[in-house]
């Protein structure tokens, strides 16, 4: 069963490292590489500019973790812990949105990142996800499981909205808040649908949109693209292995909570 | 009464209130009007009626994105309602390393839909794993045109689907399992009933609102297929581009100089009708939870 899911990953990364000289076409490949070597890695980067697609799709992931880190925060908090008019108007319109798959807005998502100069720009590709829906009801619900009687008691002491946030929000919503940036991180890097409408221009690509171009324009060698997808690939598997502890508590409790 | 000041908690909500003006309510606005207009990539954007639909009636390969839409899910359904379950009981058993397996399963989860795809794009392909070991076995004798056939293209995305969809619904089940209470198996197997039988009685019921969420969830998903089809089948859609999915088209007809904005906007209301059967259920599920 693990085998099954783990062993396409190594296979790909065991032809990444073959050399030109062994044949992976053959009936019986070995796993190993005869001569394990980084020169496909090397001449993936002259045939497309992968590192610089990398260094693309780390600009849009940056852009959307933040956003959703802060945005989502700040309005979770504001819709859980203080009262105002039109909060109500307001949460219903943000579960609303959850109904909608994505694809269906997708082309006058478009039409308005065009409208805005942003089409064929790293900046375009970001902005609609910096600040997801989705990620302001769970930073909401996350709010909320904090008891009642610690705000009580911060009011009474004459804490500001602010403090409020900083010192009984923040430490309280730290598991919900790593889900939360962790997805975020790995949607923006994944993400190929909306880069691949929005970027035109080979030179802007992010690193799904460059591995397809690479694949469609150069397919000849599969060790290439064997390297170019351990490129996009290991990033993430390392990310999430160091941070999958948070991550598998953060689900856990949102389970527990929500 | 508050205390804060009045202001305090818009401009807290100021940030995604515009997101979601802009880049949700603007957006959904936007598709109804685009769709009856000849909106182009390139200028166009009169009022056309209902004439894209018109053209939606006669549109071969949406008929046959629709087809593929409906395999697509009917294939998908029973397999990622169910084997996640049984993954999830397997590995919800406190045995050392579990940490290591749910990592191990979650890693397709994480990897893009393209880097997915293009690694069994090479096991796959004429001349990859699959096909060189079948034959070097002699089960086959030439190579089977799971890339390049018009209906095996469509199962090995499936597949690929399934096999990356494991791993997130399988931690939406471990977190259900959690709260299926110990002592009910307990009791069945004092009372002499099997695994399988304890699983039908015991398992079931008690997942049986997340299985119907996640039935729900994965139906919509299946509706919604793009990376694989595309990245599979070179962008090209397969054979005679019958391979489409229903966002493919979207995609295909939202760029470039034979793009049609209008169209995909038309086509991206088709998309919605499809899908709201499944998020009808959901938001039915939702109400009778709370």
């Amino acid at each position: 069963m693990l085998a099954l899911t783990v062993s396409p990953f190594l296979w790909q990364l065991s032809t990444s490292l073959k050399s030109v000289q062994e044949d992976i076409y053959t009936r019986t490949p070995s796993f190993l590489p005869e001569q394990p070597t980084l020169a496909n890695y090397a001449e993936v980067a002259e045939t497309v500019p992968v590192w610089s697609y990398a260094a693309n799709s780390l600009v849009v992931a940056a852009i959307v973790v933040a956003g959703n880190a802060v945005g989502a925060t700040i309005a979770g908090f504001a819709l859980a812990k203080l009262r105002f008019r039109g909060a109500k108007l307001l949460l219903g319109l943000f579960l609303a949105t959850l109904v909608l798959p994505g694809e269906v807005t997708i082309v006058s998502q478009y039409v308005t990142v065009r409208s805005l100069g942003l089409a064929d720009t790293l900046l375009g590709v970001a902005l609609p996800g910096a600040i997801g829906m989705l990620n302001v009801l769970l930073m909401r619900t996350a709010f909320q499981a904090i008891p009642r009687e610690m705000d009580e008691a911060a009011i009474i002491d004459g804490a500001t909205a602010w403090q409020r946030l900083r010192h009984i929000g923040l430490p309280n919503v730290r598991g919900m808040l790593s889900v939360v940036t962790i997805f975020a991180f790995i949607g923006a890097w994944d993400d190929f649908l909306w880069p691949l409408i929005v970027l035109t221009d080979p030179a802007n690509y992010t690193l799904t949109v460059g591995l397809q171009y690479l694949n469609g324009t150069f397919s000849a060698n599969p060790r290439l693209i064997a390297a170019g997808t351990m490129i996009s690939f290991l990033p993430i598997v390392i990310v999430f292995a160091a941070l999958q502890r948070f991550f598998f508590k953060g689900v856990e409790e949102g389970a527990i909570k929500g | 009464m508050t205390h804060h000041r009045w202001f305090t908690p818009w401009l807290l909500v100021a940030p995604a209130a515009v997101w979601l003006c802009v880049f949700s309510v603007f957006p959904s606005i936007n598709t109804l009007v685009l769709a009856f207009t000849n909106a182009k990539p390139l200028g166009g954007g009169h009022f056309t009626g209902l004439a894209n639909f018109g053209r939606a009636l006669d549109d071969d390969q949406l008929a046959d994105a629709l087809v593929n839409s409906i395999v697509y899910m009917l294939v998908c359904l029973p397999l990622l309602t169910l084997l996640p379950l049984l993954i999830a009981i397997l590995v919800e058993k406190k045995l050392p390393g579990i940490m290591f397996f749910r990592t191990a399963f979650y890693t397709p989860v994480v990897a893009s839909a393209v880097v997915v795809a293009l690694i069994w794009g090479w096991l796959l392909d004429d001349r990859g794993l699959v096909n060189g070991f079948a034959q070097w076995l002699g089960v086959i004798a030439a190579p089977v045109p799971f890339l390049t056939d018009r209906w095996l293209l469509l199962f090995s995305a499936i597949s690929l689907t399934i096999w990356k969809g494991l791993g997130y619904y399988m931690i939406i089940y471990l977190s259900a399992l959690g709260n299926v209470r110990r002592e009910l198996h307990e009791a069945a197997a004092v009372d002499g009933a099997g695994p399988v039988r304890r699983f039908w009685s015991v398992t079931v019921p008690g997942v049986r609102n997340t299985m119907l969420l996640i039935s729900v969830l994965v139906s919509v998903s299946a509706l919604r297929v793009f990376s694989e089809l595309y990245v599979l089948s070179n962008g090209t859609g397969g054979p005679g581009g019958r391979d489409m999915s229903l966002v493919m088209l979207i995609q295909l007809y939202s760029r470039g100089f034979t793009g049609h904005l209008g169209y995909a906007s038309a086509l991206s209301l088709v998309l919605l009708v499809v899908t709201i059967g499944p998020m009808l259920l959901l938001l039915r599920l939702n109400r009778k939870a709370a």
